[in-house]
């Protein structure tokens, strides 16, 4: 071929024009320089949000297929170990992470009306509520250390802290280590989405101080706030499969 | 497609006066390392990726090298475990897989569809950035002692026995996939919230299509790959962990998660190209693909069948009989979209009038190739034919049929056709075309012996064999360096013409349809001057040369 031989027969019917890039006049100062307006914006914020939370949906799924097969293979492992975890502090964690979606709510819906003292409280309390958060996990997980209860050599070496609440045979002692395993895998992955949840609600604190979010254009803080319900949801599944798991059995404590 | 805008007369010839392209509006590096436009983007991961290939390259060479002779002469047997599964990795997760989404599809997808950007342009060079990363520290995991369980990790000898670096390489595949999700991520919303006025769903190009489709698989199944390589980590890391069956875990489960995102992870690699090959077909035939939809449908069929086929991996891992049989069937199903697409695109060039261009030859290559890969995935889908195939070298040849016959070769396709819009130089045609045959015949008889190798019985990753397969491994061997030099052909074609190839300064130097083609050569930085409107499906082949010519019948 040569370029020139079979340029196309029909004028190209383009570029009438003054050249002028169809963007960059008078916009809102939100308004990236590749979109046409803040709808256009907008839509893709909400489908980006989305798509990425599938994305999170199947990272977790990963996890969450983990532990059904492995609490199919060793029911009686698994429900004894789930005795061993502190459900009361579960409990309140559970507690706390949904009034956080409360807070985090009214924050979006301080957004779409605009009032940024709202904003900013109920942003602050949303921070502090997902740092609770931690702060219990924290115990919790020193608490599992103390005991002797994180996979390792000296697994479930500790009688005091073992034989009352697992009553199954020994044999189910490496089982029982695969349900720790999941524990703290699965904890621990949620626990980092905390803390860049918490990253991410200060960085849009900041932002709200600026005033940023006026109820037209308050997609980064809307977004956030998806993200932050997502992260409760996902330990809205976690806390009965892996706390409540062994009331289920009614052999719990004994 | 046109743009509904005043007819302005077209430039003839290039005006003498500076034209602002995306490539000379600004020259220095940090224009360059920190641009937000798709179109720069596009070309870091054309510079990366051929890169990453040319290593890759290099390990492929060493293994054949080794495979001359029956004896493990050159390399020893832990060394040449490290090869392979550096070769398998490099290519997968640095080429296979961010080749054409990389490349072309960040280069010309925004333009398809009268877009200025992607949706989000700095998310885009984010994914450059983390992919960048993952390779880079994986050639340094390479260098610092390398890795040998093979590109499939396959627990427990991953997770317990292997000495190598698993850990750290597993990290670096976590990291990559990252890549890889936010490219998907970003092409979905590009798709559905930046189409230009008038660019309804079913007026995008093929391509687009496909990018969509790959975009989903990219989406939904990279995250399952990045959980179960942090959990292989945590398990090499820790000593503990659930793939290890000493104490009850199961490494059958790991086989499931890996494949449950790498079978999905074919179709990340091939569909892509598939999308290359529709818009060439459609080019250089000069007509509108036949049956628009059934192509387009077919490449959602294919991902969301893609994620129900994993099992074929593992018909003698373990799994049950009625597992292995309901993969079977759903294996051969698969089968359905992708013919539909070559029976469209064969019905497409019936009475079309073809050129036999570079971009061409590469259509046809592609064809030829893809059939014999597809076709021999059939057999290998037939659980009791597997039982005897299973990772021998038919496996092997029948998937560098599919990736290399069918997405590398796409790949060259797809860049020589963009090639002028991206840089506005047109490469030599008969070096071009000589090189597409080279890498036919090269690839031919590199492969082909593979397949008689591995039906013969001769097994995949050992670095010694039986003497009787020495023949049959001497003309792979042989094949190899003809298909080396014809991809280095073509390679240093293209270069060459950076600097001496013809100008290329009019907007459609093929003729074809499409809004790419439609802006200037090469783009001004925004993509175009006004925003496009319109008003015609794609591949409107009739409409832009009715009357004209006679092309073909109409
Ligand atoms: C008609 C479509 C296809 C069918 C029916 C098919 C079937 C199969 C089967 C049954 C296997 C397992 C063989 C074994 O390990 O015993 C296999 C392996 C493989 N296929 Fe395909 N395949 C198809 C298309 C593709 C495509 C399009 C690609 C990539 C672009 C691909 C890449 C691979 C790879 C990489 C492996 C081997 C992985 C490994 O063990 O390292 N296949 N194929
Ligand atoms: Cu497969």
């Amino acid at each position: 071929m040569s370029t020139s031989t079979h340029a196309a027969p029909v004028a190209v019917p383009q570029q009438a024009g003054h050249g002028a890039p169809g963007h960059g006049h008078g916009h809102h100062p939100g308004l990236a320089h590749h979109f046409d307006d803040l709808e256009q914006q907008r839509d893709s914020a909400v489908y980006g949000m989305w798509a990425f939370l599938a994305q999170e949906v199947m990272f977790f799924g990963g996890l969450f297929i983990a532990y059904i097969v492995y609490r199919n293979l060793y029911p009686e492992a698994f429900a004894h170990a789930s005795n061993l975890l502190n459900v009361p502090l579960g409990a309140t964690n559970t507690a706390v992470l949904l009034a956080s979606s409360l807070t985090m709510a009214l924050a979006v819906r301080g957004g779409a009306t605009g009032s940024k003292p709202t904003q900013l409280i109920m942003l602050l309390a949303t921070i502090a509520f997902g740092l609770t958060f931690l702060v219990v996990k924290y115990f919790e997980y020193a608490e599992k250390f103390e005991h002797h209860l994180v996979p390792g050599p000296t697994f479930m070496s500790d009688p005091a802290h073992v034989s009352p609440f697992f009553t199954a045979h020994p044999e189910e002692i490496p089982h029982a280590r695969i349900f720790f395993f999941l524990y703290f895998a699965m904890t621990g992955v949620h626990a980092a989405h905390m803390l860049v949840g918490a990253g991410l609600m200060a960085w849009i604190f900041l932002r709200a101080k600026k005033g940023e979010f006026v109820p037209e254009h308050h997609d980064a803080l809307e977004m956030s706030g998806l993200y932050w319900h997502f992260v409760d949801i996902v330990w809205i599944f976690l806390f009965p499969m892996i706390y409540l798991l062994g009331y289920h059995f009614g052999d719990h404590h004994g | 497609m046109s743009a509904q805008a005043v007819a302005a007369p077209r430039e003839k010839v290039a005006a003498p006066e500076h034209r602002e392209t995306y490539l000379n509006h600004d020259y220095s590096w940090k224009s360059w390392l920190f641009t937000v436009d798709h179109k720069r983007i596009g070309i870091l991961y054309l510079l990366t990726v051929a890169f990453f290939v040319a290593i890759g390259g290099l390990f492929a060479m060493m293994i054949r090298a080794e495979l001359l002779t029956p004896k493990g002469d050159m390399l020893e047997a832990e060394t040449y475990n490290k090869i392979f599964t550096m070769h398998g990795a490099v290519m997968i997760f640095f080429f296979l897989i961010p080749g054409v989404p990389g490349v072309l599809g960040n280069f010309v997808l925004p333009l398809m569809i009268g877009a200025r950007d992607v949706a989000f342009p700095k998310i885009n060079l984010l994914s450059w950035y983390i992919f960048v990363t993952g390779g880079l520290l994986t050639l340094f995991v390479a260098a610092t002692g390398g890795v040998d369980t093979g590109w499939t990790f396959y627990a427990p000898y991953s997770s317990t026995y292997s000495n190598t670096r698993v850990a750290e390489t597993a990290i670096m595949v976590f990291i990559t996939g990252f890549s890889s999700i936010l490219t998907g991520l970003n092409f979905l919303v590009t798709v559905h919230t930046m189409r230009a006025p008038g660019m309804t769903w079913f007026r995008l190009p093929l391509f687009v299509w496909s990018a969509y489709a790959t975009s989903l698989i990219n989406v939904l199944a990279t995250p399952v790959l990045a959980i179960t390589v942090l959990l292989l980590a945590l398990e090499r890391i820790f000593h503990i962990g659930i793939f290890d069956p000493r104490v009850g875990g199961d490494p059958i489960l790991f086989e499931h998660m890996f494949w449950f995102y790498s079978h999905p992870a074919v179709y990340i690699m091939i569909l892509p190209a598939m999308g290359v090959i529709s818009e060439l077909v459609a080019a250089f035939s000069r007509k509108r693909i036949f049956g628009y939809s059934f192509v387009a449908f077919s490449s959602l069929a294919i991902a969301v069948l893609g994620f129900l086929v994993w099992g074929h991996h593992m018909f003698v891992s373990g799994q049950s009989a009625y597992a292995g049989l309901v993969f079977s069937v759903l294996t051969v199903l698969i089968a359905v979209p992708t013919a539909v697409k070559i029976f469209n695109w064969t019905a497409t060039l019936y009475q079309g009038s073809v050129e036999f261009a570079t971009p061409f030859l590469y259509v046809l290559a592609f064809f030829g190739l893809f059939l014999i890969g597809g076709v021999t995935g059939l057999f290998l889908a037939a659980m009791g034919l597997d039982i005897h195939m299973h990772d021998n070298y038919f496996v092997v040849s029948h998937f560098h049929y599919v990736m290399v016959g069918g997405m590398v070769t796409a790949f060259f396709g797809g860049l020589h056709y963009w090639w002028p819009k991206m840089f506005g130089r047109m490469y030599n045609e008969a070096a071009g075309k000589l090189a597409a045959l080279v890498i036919f015949v090269g690839f031919n008889l590199t492969f082909f012996p593979q397949f008689i190798v591995g039906y013969m019985g001769m097994p995949r990753r050992y670095h010694a064999y039986a003497p009787e397969f020495q023949t049959l491994n001497v003309l792979s061997s042989g094949g190899a360096v003809i298909l080396g030099a014809g991809y280095l052909l073509a390679a240093l074609n293209l270069i060459w013409s950076l600097k001496f190839g013809k100008v290329v300064t009019e907007r459609n130097p093929w003729g074809a349809t499409g809004l790419e083609w439609e802006t200037q050569t090469p783009p001004i930085p925004h993509n175009f001057e006004v925003t496009p409107r319109v008003t015609q499906e794609a591949y409107a082949y009739h409409e832009m040369y009715s009357g004209k010519e006679a092309h073909g019948v109409h």
